[in-house]
């Protein structure tokens, strides 16, 4: 909009210019804010909280209309609302594919990807509830932190490390590559750590997430004994495997379908073999 | 960042609704183990009448077993019990990595609770005999 002062005489021709001008702007602003959704638009309510909003401060839903596409995914609806009613509504997204982890959130009752979610495939989907993901502080709207998250992740050591560097190519062998072939799918996306409930009372807790990062090493033939030894003691240390109680939320909400719950439980046996030695 | 906002833990329960049969058979879990262990003090209690001899441990027992509000927790423990036991053994198949995977784990979990069920109505009649 113009931030000149029009001039309020009538017969000036720049005036009337101005005037229409305006109108023309007044008309796309009312078109804006009403666009046409249709009969069976989509109910789309959002977590709002900006620390730095005076009005946001107190956490609060904003519903936005949102019109049904064939296939809309929720990080669709979140788009169509942020570009169509309000610029302000902030929320993380990159590859729209499921292969960034960047748009976990909670989605009616359930930790999803924005992107990976269809709004017809949810339990309700006339209305859209959209969450911040739990158990992470709240930055903005839907952004929270996840400091932590990437904490857990980086004390397991994410990273092939042989203890003494490999003279030349190291191959594996297709059985070690399926055996850890799921786990290698993590997307660093935090849906299950936010899922646990186990995660949410210990902060220490290494989490799901951690501990499959742990086990797709652990598991890599291609490290030597000293560093897996290594490894199973930073997995069953105070906080690690042992803190899972198979709630199974963590394999409930992974977008990647990685069967977390088994690959813990496996580590558990793991642990207990390597301390257990009859023989 | 200057602040962030903690919606706190009270959420986790909260959010009921919303839980998954794992967390169900979790939740159902310990909340069995524990009525299990309060049982146990009852149990001594009732028992230990018979240190002040057979005639005020057959009294005691009579007595309690005369009130139907006791038959009625009796239904009600077998119930914790048996759903305690049950889930239990599919928690050490768990344990044993048989049975991990998704469909597996929550239709085992629904086995426990339908069996329980079935058990406890087909002992209604031997815990409300006599009344
Ligand atoms: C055949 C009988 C039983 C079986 C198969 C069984 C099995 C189990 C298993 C496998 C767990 C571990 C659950 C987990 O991994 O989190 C457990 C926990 C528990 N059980 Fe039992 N149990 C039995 C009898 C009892 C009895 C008689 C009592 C009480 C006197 C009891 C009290 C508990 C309690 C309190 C817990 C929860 C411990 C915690 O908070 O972690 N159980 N039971
Ligand atoms: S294990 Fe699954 S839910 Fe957890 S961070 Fe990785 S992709 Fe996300
Ligand atoms: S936007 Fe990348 S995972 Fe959804």
């Amino acid at each position: 909009m113009s931030t000149q002062t029009p001039d309020t005489d009538e017969t000036d021709p720049q005036a009337e210019r101005m005037a229409r001008k305006e109108e023309r702007a007044a008309e796309r602003d009312e078109a804006s804010s009403k666009p046409d959704v249709g009969d069976d638009a989509i109910t789309l309510k959002v977590f709002r909280y900006d620390p730095e909003v005076a009005d946001k401060q107190e956490p609060r839903f904003d519903t936005f209309h949102v019109p049904r596409e064939p296939g809309i995914t929720v990080l669709d609806a979140l788009i169509y609302a942020r570009d169509t009613y309000d610029s302000s509504l902030t929320f993380r997204h990159s590859c729209r594919q499921a292969v960034c982890g960047s748009d976990a959130l909670f989605i009616n009752g359930s930790q999803r990807l924005g992107c990976q979610t269809q709004v017809a495939d949810l339990n309700d989907s006339d209305t859209v509830r959209v969450e911040p993901l739990p158990h992470r502080e709240v930055v903005k709207d839907l952004v929270v932190d996840m400091d932590h998250f990437y904490d857990q992740m980086d004390a397991v050591e994410p990273y092939f490390s042989p203890t003494e560097e490999p003279d030349g190519e190291q191959l594996q062998s297709r059985e070690n590559r399926e055996k850890i072939k799921m786990s290698t799918r993590c997307i660093w996306c935090g849906a299950c750590m936010s899922s646990c409930n186990v995660a949410a009372g210990d902060n220490q807790y290494l989490g799901p997430a951690a501990i499959n990062k742990a086990y797709r090493f652990y598991f890599d033939e291609r490290e030597d004994d000293e560093r897996q030894e290594e490894r199973l003691q930073i997995i069953e240390q105070e906080h690690g495997v042992w803190r899972c109680q198979t709630q199974f939320s963590c394999t409930t909400v992974c977008p990647k379908d990685i069967p977390l719950t088994e690959h813990i439980q496996e580590l558990k046996r793991e642990a207990v073999k390597s301390n257990l030695k009859f023989w | 960042m200057s602040q962030s906002h903690n919606r706190g833990l009270v959420e986790d329960f909260g959010r009921w609704r919303e839980f998954s049969a794992g967390m169900w058979a979790w939740v159902f879990h310990k909340f069995t183990g524990w009525v299990l262990i309060g049982y146990l003090f009852t149990h001594i209690a009732v028992l230990s009448s018979a240190l002040s001899g057979g005639a005020a441990y057959t009294n005691t027992l009579q007595g309690l077993e005369q009130l139907a509000v006791v038959r009625v927790l009796e239904v009600g423990l077998l119930a914790v019990a048996v759903f305690h036991i049950l889930n239990g053994i599919r928690l050490l198949f768990v344990d044993l990595g048989v049975g991990l995977d998704l469909d597996t784990q929550e239709k085992s979990f629904y086995a426990s609770l339908i069996l329980t069920g079935i058990i406890v109505v087909a002992s209604v009649p031997v815990f409300l005999e006599g009344l």
